[in-house]
């Protein structure tokens, strides 16, 4: 699904300040894999979710999704195929719009935003039982502006906005980082639902270990720009939380 | 009364440049200062063409095509050159100001005598009242207009661009085109205000722009400062009060003169005028907390 070949990535190049954040990878996810990534601060996870996303191209190397060659494609066109859910719960929704209108434009991520009037009655009752399913009883608030929700809702609610559109590819960059754990937990469950029921091929940061071993079905350690471990099938499967500590020993 | 009857004339003039303000400012989160310069082009192609017996069928076209390129103009300096949005509209307003002194000819251009959008149709015989009835159907029409345009899929697009850009990119909206085409719909609004201010008062000057962008911020702010008041969310209610922001500046600064203060001194009571909008909800949210 998404092919990764020999990609470098430096930032501020011949600076005091340069940064080698990936240094040649080469990675293949396969379609309706579960990526997991850890590794610690400046490994390298977030520009790899970033160069997959299309916010950074890279400066060596290609990238294919689907096999498109999406390696100079802005992340605007790279919309058709993939959804976002960052690590800051204010990135991923409009805190002024309504979440009626927040869905509005998720609904139609790979189409044209044209000149016609899509919020109806008919689409107002479709937002409302999607949003039912998650039982924060959002449903009945669906004209309130995004940002009188909690950071939790907003999380939960930009996962349900990423499948309101054909979605392939779901990126999530430490979703949870900015949450309770309970609401961290209705976002991960949540999260793990939608990527069995679509079948989708989804790439996971985290820096929480217990997310990292009980989700995805493939997990990698990044450090220092490269892959320094790389577990999938049996292997994440016969994986003990202890092993994982151990990686970051 | 006459004195405010103007007032409130004007207001209904400045509405389109209030609107403008309004999505540059409120709607895209860009602070752009093109306005002094599409405003004045406005006037002066208005007034030639209209020195020139082009009929409104044509000027109209002209006149919102003249600012929606100034405006788009400043959108692809700020998005594909990567210069502040402020330093971006400075410097299409400096320019304009050579454009606009080459279209008119020379510094001031009178249109006495000459059919205007205020003579073309007569709905009643008193010319004031006339002026204000086709001024209002003309505000109606744009303020619907834009009101639609604002609900629409591409609406959306364009609300969410200010407030959140990271996610609408993330739902596959090119940002920069966005801007640009905002911008460019702003300064054609700002246009549209030259043309019925030049019509309005029967010339077109060079200078007639300058701190022009006062009036759209002024009439921006009280409209804002209401929203928040009333904690309104509803698209049609902020164009409405934005319309009402622009007619309430000008009777305030008619009602300034009328007490008798220097029009010497209006241009530093409009300036404390904003600011004391701009500063009492702050002010009463101090006291409470």
């Amino acid at each position: 699904m998404i092919t990764i070949t020999d990609v470098h990535k430096i930032f501020n190049k011949g600076k005091a300040n340069q940064v080698n954040a990936v240094n040649g990878v080469t990675l293949e996810i396969q379609s309706g894999e579960f990526l997991v990534i850890v590794g610690s601060n400046g490994s390298g996870k977030t520009t790899m979710l970033n160069l997959i996303a299309g916010s950074v191209s890279p400066d060596n190397g290609t990238i294919s999704i689907d096999g498109n060659d999406v390696t100079n494609m802005p992340d605007y066109r790279r919309s058709q195929w993939i959804a976002r859910v960052f690590q800051n719960p204010l990135s991923g929704t409009a805190p002024d719009l309504s979440i009626l209108d927040n869905f509005r434009l998720a609904s139609i991520r790979t189409k044209r935003k044209g000149l016609s009037v899509g919020v109806n009655d008919a689409f107002k009752k479709q937002v409302q039982e999607k949003v039912a399913v998650l039982g924060m009883g959002l449903q009945d608030k669906i004209e309130q502006p995004m940002g009188t929700l909690s950071g939790g809702q907003r999380q939960a609610l930009t996962l349900l906005m990423s499948v309101m559109d054909s979605c392939k590819v779901l990126l999530l960059d430490e979703p949870t980082a900015a949450l309770d754990p309970r609401s961290a937990d209705v976002v991960m469950r949540t999260a793990d639902t939608l990527i069995r029921d679509f079948n989708l091929t989804a790439v996971f940061i985290t820096h929480n270990l217990k997310d990292a071993f009980n989700y995805g079905t493939r997990i990698i350690q990044m450090g220092e720009g490269l892959i320094i471990n790389d577990l999938s099938g049996a292997g994440k499967a016969s994986l003990k939380q202890s092993d994982l500590f151990d990686w970051f020993a | 009364m006459d004195f405010y009857l103007t007032a409130l004339l004007q207001g209904l003039c400045f509405s389109a440049i209030a609107l403008g303000i309004y999505i540059s400012m409120k709607i895209f989160n860009i602070p752009d200062i093109t306005t002094d310069g599409s405003y004045t082009l406005g006037g002066v192609v208005t007034a030639v063409l209209l020195t020139n017996h082009q009929p409104t069928y044509v000027i109209l076209p002209a006149v919102i095509l003249a600012g929606g390129t100034a405006g788009a103009v400043t959108g692809i300096i700020h998005t594909k050159l990567k210069i502040n949005a402020l330093l971006a509209g400075i410097l299409v307003m400096t320019a304009l100001y050579s454009v606009n002194l080459t279209i008119l000819g020379r510094s001031n251009l009178p249109l006495i005598n000459l059919p205007s959008l205020f003579t073309i149709v007569n709905v009643v015989s008193d010319p004031n009242k006339n002026t204000f009835w086709i001024l209002s159907i003309f505000v109606i029409v744009i303020t619907l207009m834009i009101g639609y345009l604002l609900k629409t899929d591409f609406g959306i697009a364009m609300r969410a661009t200010g407030n959140s850009e990271s996610m609408i990119r993330a739902l596959g909206v090119n940002t920069d085109r966005m801007k640009i085409t905002g911008l460019a719909l702003a300064n054609a609004l700002t246009a549209l205000s030259g043309y019925l201010v030049a019509q309005f008062q029967g010339f077109a000057d060079i200078s007639m722009g300058i701190g022009i962008v006062i009036v759209g911020l002024g009439s921006v702010i009280i409209a804002e400062t209401l929203i928040n008041w009333f904690k309104l969310t509803s698209v049609w209610l902020s164009l409405v009060l934005v319309l009402a922001g622009a007619v309430i500046f000008q009777l305030v600064l008619a009602f300034t003169l009328s007490v008798g203060v220097d029009p010497k001194l209006l241009k530093i009571v409009t300036a404390g005028f904003v600011l004391v909008i701009v500063s009492l909800p702050r002010l009463s949210l101090l006291r409470s907390s």
